[in-house]
């Protein structure tokens, strides 16, 4: 055993660029959920937006080309599911199901002639001298543009949510759609604009995966990647600057499980990664004493004749 | 009783419609139990399945179901194959073994070959496997030679005697060209998942590793080598060869192709046996990726010379001495280790550090 | 101007046609996939829908559609349950785990004595394991009002890491020549869920799922607790007052169906599957959330519902082989399939008003 091996420094970076695509994707299931609404098909939009991602990336060999068409195609999907759940009124947890399989299907299909090819790489971005200072330097100024975009994306929605009218316009939808309704707000529409947005945000996070992480493009790579995002939103407790915290630390457990092996340290695999989980769970305990965590109306179907 | 006998006219029952499906054409099914773009086990194995259609042209259909669930679902896809005709049968993953068995008993005239099992309870079922492990062996030479940190990194899948057997041989071969060489070991409990090996990877490269071994299917760890800079990789399953020449300095490759085209033409000529085969670089079932120049030429010379002792059978990777982990003995000097040993090996042999997980 | 009007009831016709109008919307739109696929769209769907149920092997895919439908139809008909109720108990998957690694470690660990008092004691294991493990989130729901559906959703991977360690440890086949995955019960007859009639598909599985659908039904149709459960769903606060205990309630149908999802990870791992290993759970816990909603919540809907995605899977599967159709195809066909029956369901509760908007 040989704890010095692990420097903590280069842990907190590698969880910082291991926690983006959930945090992405969560930062997006976020805004859905404050609206009221329940997309358990996070997974199959993230990979859909890995493919076309990755496809548009090849094809153009331009990372920001792939990103942009990956929350294209993200937003694309979620478009579908907008239409079950609002226009026709469909069940949101099925509808969601659904989705995750149509969405891994289809991205399998999509990328049949992309098997073992590399992706153009994105840089990281230079911040010249800032990157030597020691400690902070390679915690904060050594990543690519995608994971501070995401860092951006948090502060922005926190922003939105809290101070913009568009913020509280969608929070009110969230918390009872009947009296946002009788205020005379669009309903469906502002649910249709933030299941698009968290579409958008999941396919830049599956991207993620397939253009800077991995950077490959195989069949069902999410792994499981979008339900670890549905659990940090309510480990969040819908909070933005939570699900950075949360990111933060589901990507920290997996690290550190990892580097203790590495240092020769006999743990309980299996354990360790369902703590995750569990930690979750207690969180999720502590918060119901707070009743008004949760969105009123999530995962409620609306209609205007009710 | 009764049951029994009704099992048997299920069978006769079974048996008269794949005779009467019987053609010209041999016809072979391939159960997959992964996508055939996986890139790694699966597209392997699929590459196998297309060199019997391209040896054989006209003469042999061949058919797949990909991502087949073990248990009743791959049961049901066997007998559905053997039902629609099939003549025989590859089965492609270890947990297909009883499934296997138990639609062979149901349809002797047809023949199963299962991928990576020992159960062979009926005469119509071969069981075939590779000696990955000779692979290994060259990878350890090369990796023990290349490493300067004396580190190397190993990403192992699940703790199964396939995968202890590839540490144990690669340590081996490490540890005698550079007695200072340390393994560290992570099991991520996957055989794929990108994101996870690509974790692993960085995690060892911070830890210090300059050679990364995998034994998981995606080139995850290739790329987390290549933006370190100075980390050596082996590509598994498949070559990798995008990564070449460098990080990737080597690789192990699945080559089903010359067993299945051996065997489909087995049963062409009706020679086809119940048989154990597990083959390595000799027969060709393992491959050895092209070895870049980024591997000194003395290094990939020795490297070479092992492949082709290896090949031809006059050194085997498990030659003692060797002591197990805890110090006790387990080969004698020049004893080679046995197939029973190998196959269901579960323990590290002396040197390298920690558990196998349980 | 397309207006949605709710009707004031369901409408009987529709509730039968919209079904038949979402399988045709699949078959055409399915059709048209396969046909860019380069594969004949008739010949494809007849694949899939055909030849499972009528075809030259029909004998042999019949009783498969049994095997494959039973859990489905076990599992939805328990979550139904709570659906009804508006209870979200969406980690049937972790519960049908849990149901398995009871039932098959009680069996295991009577191994190799033969007694007829093994099976029964594996039942109650796994109709336990599947009960207790829906208890979590259920008295987290009474004591604390903790949110079910993300605490039974973050079960199941509990229950996924609990059945890999299980399988590489304490239920690992000591014959196995270190191999991950238990032994097989299939051959511990004492243990063995086999079927009652060679060859018919026919296991207690089956047998406790027909059980479950009468039950469910009765419930619905003539008892007071059915009554409770359906307008707590459709009025909570006017069940209150009509003397229904929500907590009771929450355990009742939470309890259920974690211990229906127990009896079919047990069934399934003591009959089809034979054994506990790492890749044991195939998504039917999953699955079965959408069989539920495509059988409208109705013990006989779900019937039908499981049985059409047995017959997808099957078919499925019989296409890729003789078709060469690859199975994201057969995927995309599924989600395409339940898309239309999700949003044609509209068409039993609204109906839709052409014409210039009146005043409402």
């Amino acid at each position: 055993m040989d704890l010095s091996a692990i420097n903590p420094i280069l842990l907190v970076a590698a969880l910082m660029s291991a926690a983006t695509p959930i945090l992405l994707a969560a930062t997006g299931e976020l805004v859905v959920e404050r609206a009221g609404v329940l997309n358990l098909g996070v997974e199959g939009m993230m990979i859909i937006g890995a493919i076309c991602g990755f496809a548009i990336a090849v094809e153009t060999n331009s990372p920001v080309f792939g990103f942009l068409a990956a929350a294209a195609g993200g937003a694309l999907l979620s478009l579908l599911f907008a239409f079950l759940t609002q226009i026709t009124l469909a069940n949101q947890v099925a509808s969601g199901l659904a989705l995750t399989l149509f969405g891994l299907g289809l991205s399998a299909l999509l990328g049949q002639s992309y098997v073992g090819i590399k992706p153009p790489r994105m840089g990281d971005i230079n911040f010249g001298p800032l990157a030597d200072i020691p400690v902070v330097g390679p915690i904060l100024f050594s990543h690519d543009p995608v994971l501070y975009l995401g860092i951006a994306l948090v502060a922005l929605v926190w922003g939105i949510l809290k101070f913009s009218r568009i913020g509280l316009v969608l929070r009110a939808v969230g918390e009872n759609h009947d009296a946002a309704h009788a205020l005379g707000y669009k309903v469906v529409r502002i649910r249709t604009m933030a299941i698009m947005f968290g579409g958008a945000l999941a396919g830049l996070g599956g991207a993620y995966i397939s253009l800077i992480r991995v950077p490959q493009w195989t069949e069902g790579m999410t792994a499981g990647v979008g339900w670890i995002a549905l659990a940090l939103v309510v480990f969040a407790s819908w909070k933005p600057w939570r699900v950075l915290l949360g990111a933060y630390l589901f990507g920290g457990i997996t690290q550190l499980q990892l580097n203790l092996q590495g240092a020769g340290v006999a743990i309980p695999v299996e354990y360790l990664a369902m703590s995750p989980y569990v930690i979750t769970i207690i969180v999720l305990v502590i918060l119901s004493a707070d009743k008004s965590a949760a969105p009123g109306s999530l995962g409620r179907t609306f209609h205007a004749s009710h | 009783m009764k049951l029994t006998t009704l099992f048997a006219s299920a069978a006769v029952a079974l048996g008269l419609a794949t005779t009467a499906m019987a053609e010209d054409k041999t016809k072979v099914g391939f159960v997959f139990v992964g996508p055939i773009g996986d890139g790694g086990w699966t597209y392997e194995h699929n590459k196998g399945r297309e060199a019997v259609e391209a040896e054989f042209g006209d003469k042999v259909e061949t058919v797949y179901v990909e991502n087949v669930a073990e248990g009743p679902d791959a049961e049901r896809v066997m007998t559905q194959m053997a039902l629609d005709g099939a003549d025989l049968i590859f089965t492609t993953s270890f947990g297909y073994m009883d499934a296997t068995n138990n639609v062979a008993a149901k349809f002797p005239k047809v023949k199963f070959e299962h991928a990576t099992g020992y159960k062979r309870l009926h005469p119509n079922v071969s069981t075939y496997s590779a000696r990955f492990y000779e692979g290994r062996a060259i990878q350890g030479h090369i990796a023990g030679n290349m490493t300067k940190s004396n580190i190397i990194g190993y990403i192992a899948s699940f703790p199964i005697p396939e995968v202890i057997r590839g540490i144990n041989s690669a340590y081996i071969h490490a540890a005698k060209v550079n007695p200072d060489v340390e393994f560290k070991i992570i099991w991520v409990y996957t055989w794929f998942d990108p994101a996870k090996e690509a974790d692993a990877a960085k995690a060892l490269i911070e830890q210090g590793a300059d050679v990364v071994l995998q034994h998981t299917d995606s080139t995850a760890p290739q790329a987390a080598a290549q933006e370190a800079g100075n980390v050596v990789t082996f590509g598994q399953a498949s070559d990798m060869g995008q990564y070449a020449p460098f990080p990737r300095v080597s690789s192990i490759i699945d080559d089903w192709a010359p067993y299945y085209i051996a065997r489909t033409r087995a049963v062409m000529d009706g020679t086809w046996e119940s048989m154990d085969t597990w083959d390595g670089i000799g027969p060709g079932m393992v491959g050895i990726g092209e070895i870049s120049d980024a591997v000194p030429a003395e290094v990939k010379e020795e490297a070479l010379a092992m492949k082709a002792a290896l090949a031809d059978g006059s050194y085997h990777a498990f030659t003692g001495p060797l002591n197990k982990q805890d110090g006790s003995a387990w080969l004698a000097e020049g004893e080679t280790a046995d197939d029973g040993t190998l196959a269901g090996m579960n323990f590290y042999v002396e040197g390298i550090t920690g558990e196998i997980p349980q | 101007m397309i207006r949605l009007e709710k009707r004031p009831q369901p409408s009987r016709a529709f509730s039968y046609a919209t079904p038949l109008l979402a399988v045709l919307a699949t078959f055409f739109f399915g059709g048209l996939l396969f046909a860019a696929l380069g594969k004949d769209p008739i010949a494809s769907i007849l694949t899939i829908f055909w030849e499972p149920l009528f075809g030259e092997f029909s004998f042999f895919y019949r009783p498969q559609l049994l095997i494959k439908g039973a859990p489905l139809v076990l599992i939805a008909i328990g979550l139904s349950l709570g659906f009804k109720a508006g209870i979200w108990n969406i980690g049937a998957e972790g519960q049908y785990i849990m149901g398995a690694l009871f039932g098959a470690g009680v069996g295991l660990a009577f191994y190799p004595t033969e007694s007829m008092f093994i099976f029964p004691a594996m039942v109650l294991a796994g109709a336990f394991g599947g009960w207790i493990w829906a208890m979590i989130p259920a008295v987290l729901k009474v004591k604390f009002g903790t949110n079910e559906i993300l605490v039974s959703l973050m079960l199941v991977y509990v229950a996924e890491q609990f059945l890999a360690s299980m399988s590489l440890g304490l239920l690992k086949n000591p014959e196995g020549f270190g191999f991950p995955g238990s032994r097989n019960l299939q051959q511990y007859p004492s243990a063995h869920n086999a079927e009652l009639i060679t060859g018919s598909g026919m296991h207690w599985g089956v047998v406790m799922a027909l059980i479950a659908v009468i039950f469910a039904y009765v419930l619905f149709e003539r008892h007071r607790l059915g009554f409770a459960i359906r307008v707590t769903g459709e009025a909570p606060r006017a069940a209150k007052f009509s003397g229904v205990n929500p907590s009771r309630l929450v355990l009742f149908c939470l309890g259920t169906s974690g211990m229906l999802a127990g009896l079919a990870g047990l069934f399934e791992a003591a009959g089809p599957a034979g054994q506990i290993t790492i890749d044991f759970n195939v998504g039917y816990g999953f699955t079965a959330i959408i069989v539920a909603f495509l059988g409208r919540l109705h013990p006989v809907g779900i019937v039908l519902a499981g049985l059409l995605m047995a017959l997808t899977y099957i078919g499925g599967d019989i296409a890729q082989s003789q078709l060469g159709l690859p199975a994201a195809a057969i995927q995309v066909f599924q989600g395409m399939l339940l898309f239309f029956l999700l949003a044609f369901d509209l068409f039993t509760n609204y109906r839709l008003r052409f014409g210039r908007t009146e005043t409402a």
